[in-house]
């Protein structure tokens, strides 16, 4: 039957015959998505089973590859940016951040302190609507549905501020090379103190609700353990990491913007658990909640942005700047020719590094955990796969 | 000792699922907190933020003028070749040629609202409008001419 099978079949198929072909007698084989609710995206994983425990997870990609890197080639230094918001589309603006650091590196420009202020707030408000997100979205792969409705509560305030300051709700071009695109909106900061206040009380029943939970906390304590040298070695970065007890935040050990003179935690949890994964993005956003409580009286005067040339040039060179987005570390790395456009980019995503430690988390787990620990990790597609 | 540990595990287990329970119970009684709500049909109940963007459209004034000069800064800040620009020459009164804006051919299935063209623009002749339901029966009705027949620029735009 597989030797039919495989002379008959593209090589893509043949490639996952020969799979079948290499598992024992009585394993099976089952494919979850590239269509399915709990892979959050067109993610395919070949999933090799032995009864209901997890043997290997093989993650297939390239269901919604756009060639973002290849499209950049052909746009201006101002374009390319807002090509990245659709790449990690829940923290559209970080990205954007990191991309405009770039360049900025490059043009070696002086961004005023007011946009600097500007955008770090907006980073941790989209920080904050991510994890909102992420949270929800967890519970909801693990059984429990109505977290899902509060966390989109709390995010459409963000979303409102979003769409009031930025011109958009989730895919704001707002980050321009020397500054923001508009100044705040005159109602931002209100609006924004009164998000805090309204959830500072929210949170806390985020964690009655969910994170005390016994039912949860047994789908969740020892299930995808990761060491902290796997972590290290798999390149695993953001809370994924840092619930391994690795310090990789980029706000703290690099500081960029105004990072370097902030109040903050960075949260590392030892456990390396799911629940681990889960205390520490349940942490951040009470973190993210002091870092804009700690800005928002304190927005400095002036310009938002700075005056560029109408036609923006890097110099002949490479430049690679970072910046730590709601799941982890994000890299622009440009070479420039000395043109308008990059001879290349290339990005570094968080979530395929993330992604490559699925199958050694999973192993031994019964499949019903596999969802759970692609809950924890976080994995929005279209940022794994650019 | 075994014993005491196991009915505590038991009942600490049932508290955390009653505290869980208060919540949903909390919601389930208080009506105003439930935040779904219909569709808006009726626009005038949804109130969309002034920098909302939901398409280019060009304002022209009651003399049916706008303020494009054609210069095609829009036409090259945009990523994905949503704008184009047919220009013709003017000839004024006193026989000098002058380039004016002939068609400005917005495709709004290719825009994906960045803003870019609205920034680029020397004149401020386009801007973003909030209207958000682009829906329509034929993909051609996407391709809009954003000048108005028979417009012309506005006094002392250079």
């Amino acid at each position: 039957m597989l030797k039919i099978l495989n002379t008959n079949h593209s090589q893509l198929t043949t490639h996952m015959f020969e799979e079948v072909a290499t598992t024992t007698e009585g394993d099976l084989v089952i494919n979850v998505g590239p269509q399915h609710p709990s892979t959050h995206g067109v993610l395919h994983l070949l999933i090799t089973l032995s009864g209901e425990t997890i043997k290997n997870v093989e993650p297939h990609l390239g269901y919604i590859h756009r060639s973002i890197e290849k499209m950049c080639e052909s746009l201006s230094y101002r374009q390319f940016i807002y090509v990245t918001s659709r790449m990690d589309y829940l923290s559209s603006h970080i990205n954007n951040h990191g991309c405009a650091l770039c360049v900025e590196k490059g043009l070696q420009i002086e961004i005023t302190p007011r946009a600097r202020v500007i955008r770090v707030l907006m980073d941790e408000l989209t920080r904050l609507a991510s994890h909102q997100l992420w949270w929800g979205a967890m519970a909801m792969d693990v059984g429990a549905l109505t977290p899902f409705f509060h966390a989109f509560r709390e995010r459409e305030a963000i979303n409102d501020i979003m769409e009031e300051t930025c011109g958009a709700r989730l895919t704001m071009n707002y980050i321009v090379p020397g500054g923001v695109m508009f100044d705040l909106h005159p109602n931002f900061q209100n609006r924004v103190k009164e998000f805090i206040r309204f959830f500072k009380t929210k949170i806390d029943e985020y964690d009655d609700l969910v994170t005390g939970n016994i039912i949860f906390q047994s789908r969740m304590k020892r299930v995808g353990y990761l060491s902290k040298e796997d972590a290290i070695s798999y390149g695993c970065t953001g809370p994924t990491a840092r619930a391994s007890g690795v310090s990789c935040d980029i706000r703290k050990l690099y500081p960029y913007e105004v990072y370097g003179n902030l109040k903050f935690d960075e949260i590392i949890e030892t456990g390396g658990d799911c629940f681990s994964r889960y205390l520490v993005r349940m942490q951040e956003m009470r973190q993210s909640l002091s870092i804009i409580e700690q800005l928002i009286d304190n927005i400095p005067d002036g310009e938002f942005q700075t005056k560029t040339k109408a036609v923006l040039k890097l110099p002949k060179g490479e430049f690679y700047s970072r910046v730590e987005t709601a799941r982890g570390e994000f890299g622009v790395y440009i070479i420039s020719e000395g043109g308008t456009t990059p001879y290349r980019i290339k990005f570094r995503s968080p979530g395929f590094s993330n992604l490559s430690a699925l199958n050694h988390m999973a192993k031994g787990h019964k499949i019903g955990d596999l969802v759970a620990i692609m809950g924890t990790l976080d994995l929005v597609i279209p940022d794994i796969d650019r | 000792m075994f014993l005491k540990k196991y009915l505590s595990d038991i009942f600490s287990a049932v508290a955390s699922l009653l505290k869980g329970m208060r919540m949903t119970g909390y919601y389930f009684t208080h009506r105003k907190e439930i935040i779904t709500q219909n569709y808006p049909d009726n626009p005038e109940l949804m109130k969309l933020p002034e920098r909302f963007r939901g398409e280019v459209v060009m304002p022209h004034d009651e003399n049916n003028e706008h303020a494009c000069t054609g210069c095609t800064a829009c036409e090259l800040a945009c990523p994905n070749a949503t704008i184009k620009i047919i220009t013709k020459f003017d000839i004024s009164p006193d026989g000098k040629k002058k380039k004016a804006l002939d068609t400005f051919i917005y495709h709004l299935e290719l825009c994906t609202m960045c803003n870019l063209c609205v920034v680029a623009c020397p004149t401020d002749a386009i801007k973003m409008a909030q209207n958000f339901e682009h829906s329509v029966f034929d993909r051609s009705k996407l391709t809009k001419k954003l000048n108005a027949p028979g417009s012309k620029i506005r006094e002392g735009i250079e």
